[in-house]
Formats: C-alpha cells, sequence, structure tokens
C-alpha cells in the first residue's frame, strides 16, 4: 500500500490538504471567539496574494535559505509517505528547520534574530520527544521503516499512550499554537514583529506558508501512525487531536521559552521515558 | 486572478493620535465588525503589510516614523488616513509642533474623516482602498488598462 505512489500523492495533494486544514483552523478559532471568521479557502488567498506582491528581499542568501526550508519540508514528508525510515526522516526534517533558522539570522534585523534563537530552542524543546516516539514505534513494531510500522497490526497506542500525550504536547510547539507559538509571534502581535518572518515578505513568505502546510500534513501522519491499526479510528483520533490544539490555543495565554523549554523535557522524561522503561520491563528486556 | 482584495494585510500607525480612533481601528477586529471575514488582518509588519492605516497628525517626531515605515511595505500598496487628524490635522492644523495630515508626508489614497471616524466608515474606506490596491496592482504588472481611480480631497 506505501509507496513511492503515496509519497508522490502528498507532494501533489499536501499543499491542497494542509491550506483546507488551515482554513477550517481560522473558522473554528474564529467561532470560538465569537466571531463569523473568514472563508474556507482563505489560506490560498492569502498565499496567492503574497505572490502577487513585490518579493522584497533585505540579503540575496534569503532566497536560497527559504528555498531549502520548502524543499527540506516536502522531501521528509514525501520520505515519511513513502514509508522509508523514520530516523532518517526526523533528521531530513530537523535539517528544513536549520535552514528556515539560517533566513532569519541571515537578515540584519534584532526581531527576526531573536525569532530565529526561540525557533532554535524549539527545535531543542520538541527534538528529543519526536525521537522518544520513533524509538517506541521501533519497540512495539520492531521496524523504523514507516512503512513497517503502518502495516504492524499491534495498535501502538495501547503500548504507547504516555509517548503519545508526549507527541501531542510537541505538536502544539510544532504546529505554532499558542501557548508555544515563540518564534513567529503568530497570535501575539508586535512583540516581536513577526519573529522569525519579520524580514521576508511577499513569495518568500508564501514558500514559508507552503512549507507549512506541507509540515502539518506530515505531522498529522505521524498522530495517523499511532492509530494505525484501524483506518476510521485513525481519520477520528486526527480530527480529535487537531481539536484540541485548537482549544489549546484559544484557552491558554503565551509562555516564556524557558517554560517551554522545561515543560517539553520534563513531559517528554515523564510520559516519553517513562512508557519506554515500562515497555521495556514488560517485554522482558531486564 | 485577484487575490490582493481578497486578503488586505493592514498595518496600524498611531501618528499623534488620541488614541480615539485607534480604539474604534481595534474595534473593527472586535466579535461584532469582524473584518476577518473579509480576510482581512492586522499584522505589526510593514513587509507583511498591503493596506497602512495612519491615524492622528503628522509631526516633528514621526515624520521619519511614517516615511520609513512607508517605504518598508512592498508593493502594492494604499495608504488610508483615518480621523479628521491624519485627513488634515483637524484642530490642531495650526498647533507650532503639528505640520498637517499625512499627506504631507507620503501619498494618501482614501480619507476618511471622522472624531473619532467610526467602525463603519473605517471599514468602508477600506473597501475603497482595495480597488484603488488592485488598480494599482495591474499598473505594476504592465497589463491593465484599467485607470486608478482618481484620489478625492478631502471626501
Amino acid at each position: 500500500m506505501i509507496s513511492i505512489w503515496t509519497a508522490l500523492l502528498y507532494i501533489a495533494l499536501a499543499p491542497l490538504v494542509g491550506g483546507l486544514v488551515a482554513g477550517i483552523d481560522r473558522i473554528v478559532t474564529a467561532r470560538m471567539q465569537g466571531r463569523v471568521g473568514p472563508p474556507l479557502l482563505q489560506p490560498f488567498y492569502d498565499v496567492g496574494k503574497l505572490f502577487e506582491k513585490e518579493n522584497l528581499v533585505v540579503t540575496a542568501s534569503q532566497n536560497f535559505y527559504i528555498l531549502s526550508y520548502l524543499v527540506f519540508i516536502v522531501v521528509s514528508g514525501a520520505l515519511f509517505f513513502a514509508g522509508e525510515d523514520m530516523l532518517l526522516i526526523i533528521f531530513a526534517f530537523t535539517l528544513a528547520h536549520i535552514f528556515l533558522v539560517l533566513g532569519g539570522y541571515s537578515s540584519n534585523s534584532p526581531y527576526s534574530f531573536i525569532g530565529a534563537e526561540r525557533e532554535l530552542i524549539q527545535i531543542i524543546a520538541y527534538e528529543p520527544m519526536i525521537i522518544l516516539a520513533a524509538v517506541g514505534m521501533y519497540m512495539v513494531s520492531g521496524s523504523f521503516y514507516v512503512g513497517a510500522i503502518a502495516s504492524s497490526q499491534n495498535p501502538l497506542i495501547l503500548y504507547l499512550p504516555g509517548v503519545f500525550l508526549g507527541f501531542l504536547m510537541v505538536l502544539t510547539i510544532k504546529l505554532r499554537k499558542s501557548p508555544f507559538d515563540l518564534s513567529t509571534s503568530h497570535h501575539a502581535h508586535q512583540e516581536l514583529v513577526k519573529g522569525i518572518t519579520t524580514d521576508f515578505a511577499g513569495s518568500n513568505l508564501a514558500k514559508i506558508e507552503i512549507a507549512h502546510w506541507y509540515e502539518n500534513v506530515f505531522l498529522l501522519g505521524f498522530i495517523f501512525l499511532f492509530f494505525a491499526f484501524s483506518i476510521p479510528i485513525a481519520i477520528a483520533a486526527i480530527i480529535l487531536a487537531y481539536f484540541v490544539e485548537i482549544l489549546i490555543d484559544n484557552t491558554f495565554s503565551r509562555v516564556k521559552w524557558q517554560f517551554t523549554l522545561r515543560s517539553a523535557w520534563i513531559i517528554a522524561g515523564m510520559l516519553g521515558l517513562v512508557n519506554l522503561a515500562v515497555l521495556y520491563y514488560l517485554s522482558g528486556g531486564l | 486572478m485577484n487575490y490582493l482584495t481578497r486578503s488586505p494585510w493592514i498595518l496600524h500607525y498611531d501618528a499623534s493620535s488620541c488614541n480615539g480612533c485607534d480604539i474604534e481601528v481595534l474595534a473593527c477586529l472586535s466579535p461584532l465588525y469582524d473584518v476577518e471575514r473579509f480576510g482581512i488582518l492586522n499584522t505589526g509588519n510593514p513587509k507583511h503589510a498591503d493596506v497602512f492605516v495612519v491615524t492622528g497628525g503628522i509631526n516633528e517626531q514621526n515624520r521619519d516614523v511614517i516615511k520609513n515605515i512607508y517605504d518598508q511595505i512592498p508593493n502594492p500598496k494604499v495608504v488610508v488616513a483615518v480621523g479628521i487628524c491624519a485627513t488634515s490635522a483637524g484642530v490642531f492644523r495650526e498647533c507650532y509642533n503639528i505640520e498637517g495630515g499625512i499627506d504631507k508626508i507620503i501619498p494618501v489614497d482614501v480619507y476618511v474623516p471622522g472624531c473619532a471616524a467610526r467602525p463603519e466608515s473605517i471599514i468602508d474606506g477600506i473597501v475603497k482602498a482595495l480597488g484603488i490596491l488592485e488598480g494599482k496592482r495591474e499598473m505594476m504588472t504592465g497589463k491593465g488598462e484599467k485607470s486608478v481611480p482618481a484620489r478625492k480631497e478631502g471626501a
């Protein structure tokens, strides 16, 4: 089932799905705030508009970094949907974000600079949990290959409930949702102007947005792996998880980076490591 | 396609306003008026903005700031002067430190008078500005025959 075709399908359809998810996200957020909200296709209008605008470039190297960011996000997502090695996917994914950070550093704006440093802190915060999730999936299914994990008949969620909750926690960081929305100031206007995206305009900003759509679809695919034994349950779980993220986004005020880093690591340690230790013990490891 | 008029992002700058107009600008974002229905977002970054909304008149302190912000907005862009102080400096016109309305420094496309300007008239002004924005885009890409609507002084 999982092959090169699903990867091609991902490359072709992920922007469509990601954009629609972003549109639904904005409508649900507006309804939670007692507003009507934008049309469903609003994210597509935004990106279309950004391509119509003048591409204001501060330093020429920006173009290279942002293109690399988009390409490596697409590569890591495509590897995931092709059923490749999970570790390779995670590190390609990290590399993509390093390109975004370099893009933020390459301009001389202090806001962009602080945004880039916060993005690095976010990477440090979520990376251990994502690796623990990969290790947990290996322990249950016996393989690091996404194809083997997805076709494994073991219900991963029953073996890895702690890892799943920890993954939901870092998903909040990855989706740039409120309590941990530090680097882009997506909702908190003017705190850091726009953080890491301050010095990107026009088509470069549109590329960042499209990369974010690809990234979101990849992360939702990651949730799917926990429930891969039954597709209806997996789809329900993805919808529920995303709804919970929107709810968290609208109910929590933002926190400082120290709290983000500490809480992400404590939760990764408490839920992730303990879960893996129990699993190791039960499987007769000792 | 004209995506531009479906997704105008606003940059709001308080020149030397008394905060009356600023509160009305922010009221447009509230659940009652909810301008996000039209895809209008309030952004804090000139490099992401399409519509520059200025309240208050020009004085010595903010003259360079307004010019600087205007230059940082990528083309095509429009300027909306909100409130009587931004359109002509209003009752402060004769003050020693006031230079006049925003159009002394940067070209203004739409004037929204009022003290304070009502949210309805601000939304109306921004929607009028979108037509001008589309005309500017067609001028920029060089394929538009459509003429840019003439500026109306103090309308």
